[in-house]
């Protein structure tokens, strides 16, 4: 190696390449090392829904914080990137549900992110496919969707313009403070930035970040056949609970034409084959929403592992103590949707500078 | 010839005649129509294989979508649109 970089990144998936982004925006020296190509993990298996979530106070700041970072990038971000403005709609159930839907607008208005209450007749009116009857949705209009591996390609891109250096099909085999070891290589660096997602505990042993396996399917083109990513608003109930598998009704309309049906959540290790029996319950779960559903192409059927932590928040800083390396993982399921603000943290508290948001709630440490 | 040696379609909302006992693809080129689909990047599809591989050929068939031209034969009072 011919230059120490300030900061050697590994994973080069959505998070570690938005912290390329922003670091050597920074003016520093950067290198990424993945064992693949940019965005083959995680990053390639999400849906890439950029969604404030209100699962806890910390979540719905930095979801919202990232939001705002991906507004303002979005004038300057290639077509590949596929951004889409289509909002999305946390549809109730029943009549029972109504009552959470005024509580998450209120909620959202506290973090500045517009929404809107709708009654049924509104909603069928937005989304014709949704089985009758309809009782009400929160229209969150601000949400976004991207092709990830196009996002986390143009992050890159951006790093490597400003000097960044990329090392890919580089297996890591162990990182330490100030150097990552691959083979009979040694990268040295002023710091090192551990981003390898649901992988990140084999690299830093006894990190609190665990794979929640996760299954979507893709259709053919039916352009029009939705306009919002739509949400069940039991959604969040379904994702908190960690102890055992579970479906939610989670459909996004692609800008081809495609629709992604999504999603289930298991504790099943490293097994990343499809599962049959969790695939059809995810299916059932989206037909009873949008029958018309049922009558479409599935082009294909794929599993991703959402790197998981114990209380649903990212670790963002070093570990295990001040001395240690830096750790950016435990997204889970948000990792696209929150890349831009974690990677924002980051670079402040590398830069000693104070964050915009208080980032004692992801301290790598708490864990 | 028989009476069943013609048949009625609507193809983009346009009445014709066909023969019969061909199929959609076939109809549609006897149309002079050869737009059948769209890619992703809007660029004009057409029927390549005709043996229902290529999938070039997808049409709207009485409001099914995504439909192999090649593989469907024509029927009396059949929608069809192209060009999605």
């Amino acid at each position: 190696m011919d230059r120490s970089p300030d900061v050697v990144i590994v994973g080069a998936g959505i998070v570690g390449a938005a912290a390329a982004h922003v670091l050597t925006a920074e003016g520093l020296a950067v290198d990424v090392v993945d064992r693949g190509a940019p965005a083959s993990g995680v990053t390639g298996a999400g849906m890439g829904h950029i969604v404030v979530m209100d699962d806890s106070p910390a979540q719905l700041q930095l979801t919202a914080y990232s939001r705002r970072l991906l507004d303002e990038l979005a004038p300057e971000l290639s077509a590949s990137c596929e951004l889409s403005r289509c909002g999305t709609l946390w549809i109730a159930s029943g009549e029972a549900e109504l009552e959470a839907v005024e509580a998450k607008q209120g909620a959202y208005a506290e973090a500045g992110i517009a929404s809107e209450v709708l009654d049924g007749d509104d909603v069928a009116r937005l989304e014709p496919e949704l089985r009758r009857p309809l009782f009400g949705a929160l229209r969150v209009p601000g949400d976004t969707v991207v092709y990830p591996p196009g996002l986390a390609r143009w992050f890159l891109d951006r790093a490597v313009e400003r000097g960044a250096r990329l090392h890919l099909g580089t297996e890591i085999d162990s990182l330490g403070p100030r150097e990552v070891r691959a083979g009979t290589t040694t990268i040295s660096a002023g710091a090192v930035v551990n981003a390898a997602g649901p992988w990140s505990g084999r690299l830093s042993p006894g990190l609190p970040v665990t794979p929640r396996k996760g299954h979507l399917l893709i259709t053919g083109r039916y352009s029009g056949f939705c306009r919002h990513q739509l949400v069940e608003l039991g959604y969040l109930a379904s994702a908190h609970d960690l102890s055992q598998d579970s479906v939610a009704f989670n459909l996004q309309p692609r800008p081809t034409g495609q629709i992604i049906i999504g999603s289930s959540r298991q504790a099943a290790g490293w097994d990343g084959a499809i599962d049959r029996s969790v695939l059809q319950k995810m299916v059932a779960r989206a037909v009873e929403f949008v029958p018309g559903l049922a009558g479409l192409d599935v082009v294909r059927t794929w599993t991703g592992f959402r790197p998981a932590t114990p209380d649903k928040l990212p670790l963002i800083g070093p570990w295990p103590d001040e001395d240690g390396p830096w750790i950016l993982s435990g997204h889970e399921g948000l990792g696209i949707a929150t890349a831009l603000g974690t990677a924002q943290i980051l670079a402040d508290l590398m830069l000693e500078r104070r964050p915009e948001l208080d980032p004692a709630p992801f301290r790598a440490a708490r864990a | 010839m028989s009476v069943e040696s013609e048949v009625g379609l609507t193809v983009d909302g346009e009445t014709v005649s066909s023969a019969a006992d061909i199929t959609v693809a076939a109809a549609l080129l006897n149309l002079g129509k050869w737009r059948f689909r769209r890619s992703v990047s809007g660029s004009p599809r057409t029927p390549l294989c005709g043996m229902g591989t290529c999938h070039e050929c997808l049409v709207t068939v009485d409001g099914d979508r995504h439909r192999r031209a090649c593989m469907i034969p024509v029927r009396a009072g059949m929608r069809i649109e192209t060009d999605d």
